[in-house]
């Protein structure tokens, strides 16, 4: 657990005078699965789009697969899979379609391409499912291929922001199941969720509030330290405040 | 180059996947030439004339004799008062009035001089004055043949008439059908591959899968090229068809070179395809892309000359118009196509045209932003 992919030092982004991100600091590891939580504008999604390229921090040192955040957001981008709140495969292409594309966009070659796509779809159990639009297929389905999609390219860390909105236990439990493999193999995932029972399957956990970090660390000494028997309870002792 | 070609690839499957878009960028333009080419037309025939005789005499009727047998007149109705004619004028019953007053037939036999008075329904201005020229040619031939007989009379020598002849160049027939194509083919190129290019960036903005694109690392020139090349290919083979229905319904000459007009096509089209993708990089929704695209197509269009001559714009508008890519593809296709223009002819407009290609493809791939 020595491999920093991810340091940030100090992140500051504003927007106007809206402090989205107050002076972050933390690290993340080769193969880790990172929780990153978080009430509604807290300033999570703000971070993920920082750490992947798509937006550019007004302050703060932050090191993303080894480049600069501020300088190089698009060797960054080489280096990362990424897979948002919306949906984002192309919804009037066919599956295979979809990967062909993405596996193109990131300069795997044709043989490899089609030898992924082969295998992705026999792990997810989708053969039949190959030459079907995306519009077509249930939700968890959907999701389950966005995240093979986003890996496709075997990134060093992967980004998934809130991927598990509005799918059903089961496709939950298996979705966990394909973070687990992911990163088995090495690749580190930043991954957000509002699920609190996803967060006890995380290797660490941050709490953000406010466009701050008020707790980091791996959910069984989140859970010493405040006393509580879930995450759940941590994460409403953090978040709470901010209602009053 | 290979990221391109994907790209491109994915563009076009999602184009002919839609099955109505598939089908329709081919089908209205041919639908747009066929009604727009015949229909769009300055040519005036049948003016519904109304004729107030006051005078009724051999001279009277035969000056009515010669504007019936005119092809451009319709003597609609003929009437003795002159507040008749005014109605019929108001109830658009008739378009000009020509007034012979009382007298007429013997002030020419005593060669006095007289008048004629013509009212023209002005509404449509360019129609009135056309008419009115018209008019006017038949009555100078008319009064020609009074002064050759008058003085025919007295001295037996045939005066020396001067008679200017026209021949019309490059379009001898003055057929309007063969003026409007080539003006129509430039529209007709411009707003199936504005719209839609621009149209489909922004979609990809509101639908979030432009986010997905963003974050991988597709080169901005390459995302660009690749909403260029597929619009540009359609246009291209919008524009074949449109010669070839020009040539085989309306039998347009094509005088020049086809391959000039081809490349000056894909040059007008890599300008205003990358203008689209300009506005859309600027419009958060469709909605807003389009009320602007709009402006920007009625303001090229109206002001390209294809209707009213550019020479009669007054001056400030003239120099905006520098800025209408409309313009010079407009000329160039009129030049090459009906005139036989070479590359040479045409310089100043092409080089017009890859000026504004270079300057807004460089803005719609700086403007195009991967990381905010």
């Amino acid at each position: 657990m020595s491999d920093k992919v991810i340091s940030v030092h100090n992140l500051v982004k504003k927007f106007g005078s809206f402090v989205a991100n107050d002076h972050l600091s933390f690290e993340v590891y080769r193969g880790e699965i990172f929780g990153f939580l978080g009430a509604n504008g807290a300033g999570k999604t703000t971070t993920i789009r920082i750490l992947s390229g798509l937006s550019k921090p007004t302050s703060g040192e932050v090191m993303v697969a080894g480049y600069d955040a501020h300088k190089e957001p698009e060797m960054i981008k080489k280096n990362i899979g990424y897979m948002c709140q919306k949906f984002s495969l192309y919804e009037d292409l066919t599956v295979k379609e979809n990967i062909m594309l993405y596996g193109g966009i990131y300069g795997m070659k044709k043989q490899l391409i089609r030898d992924r796509t082969h295998s992705l779809l026999e792990r997810l159990q989708f053969e039949e499912y190959g030459d079907r639009l995306i519009a077509a297929l249930p939700l968890g389905l959907k999701q389950k291929l966005a995240f093979s999609v986003a890996v496709l390219h075997e990134p060093k860390i992967v980004f998934l922001d809130e991927p598990t909105g509005g799918v059903d236990p089961v496709t939950r439990r298996q979705f966990w199941e394909m973070i687990y493999e992911t990163a088995a193999r090495g690749i580190t995932v930043f991954v957000t969720t509002h699920y609190m029972d996803e967060a006890e399957y995380c290797d660490r956990v941050s709490i953000m509030n406010e466009g701050k970090i008020q707790a980091l660390d791996t959910p069984a000494a989140l859970k010493q330290q405040y006393n509580a028997r879930s995450i759940e309870e941590v994460f409403i002792r953090i978040a709470r405040p901010a209602k009053q | 180059m290979r990221t391109i070609f994907y790209l491109i690839r994915k563009e076009f499957l999602q184009i002919f996947r839609d099955k109505f878009l598939g089908k329709a960028i081919f089908a209205i333009p041919i639908i747009q030439m066929l009604i727009l080419v015949p229909a769009v037309t300055f040519e005036i025939k049948d003016v519904r004339l109304c004729i107030v005789d006051k005078d009724m005499s051999t001279e009277s009727r035969e000056l009515v004799g010669k504007l019936v047998g005119s092809s451009f007149f319709k003597v609609r109705n003929a009437t003795f008062t002159e507040n008749e004619a005014n109605d019929l004028l108001h109830l658009d019953k008739c378009d000009l009035i020509l007034q012979i007053p009382a007298g007429f037939g013997r002030d020419i036999g005593k060669g006095t001089p007289t008048k004629l008075m013509a009212s023209a329904n002005a509404i449509n201005a360019m129609n009135a004055q056309l008419s009115w020229a018209y008019l006017n040619g038949v009555i100078m031939d008319y009064n020609m043949n009074i002064l050759a007989n008058g003085i025919g009379n007295r001295s037996f020598t045939a005066i020396p008439q001067i008679e200017v002849t026209n021949r019309y160049w490059y379009n001898e027939m003055l057929n309007y059908n063969f003026y409007m194509q080539p003006g129509i083919l430039g529209i007709l190129v411009l707003a199936i591959g504005f719209i839609l290019a621009g149209l489909n960036l922004v979609k990809e903005k509101e639908i979030g899968t432009i986010e997905q694109m963003n974050v991988t690392p597709v080169k901005k020139y390459q995302f660009i090229l690749s909403k260029i090349i597929p619009f540009l290919i359609i246009g291209l083979i919008d524009l074949a068809l449109g010669i070839t229905i020009g040539k085989l319904v309306f039998h347009v000459p094509f005088a020049g070179s086809m391959w000039l007009v081809f490349m000056c096509s894909s040059i007008f089209l890599i300008a205003v395809l990358s203008l689209a993708l300009l506005i859309s990089t600027f419009s958060g929704t469709q909605q807003q892309f389009m009320f602007t695209a709009f402006f920007f197509m009625i303001i090229f269009i109206l002001m390209s000359g294809i209707f009213t001559p550019l020479e009669s714009m007054p001056g400030w508008a003239q120099k905006i118009d520098l800025l209408n890519p409309v313009v010079y593809i407009m000329r160039i296709n009129r030049m090459v196509m009906l005139k036989g223009s070479t590359l040479y002819d045409i310089r100043s407009e092409f080089m017009a045209l890859v000026i504004f290609a270079i300057a807004s493809t460089t803005l719609a791939v700086n403007r195009y932003r991967k990381t905010a």
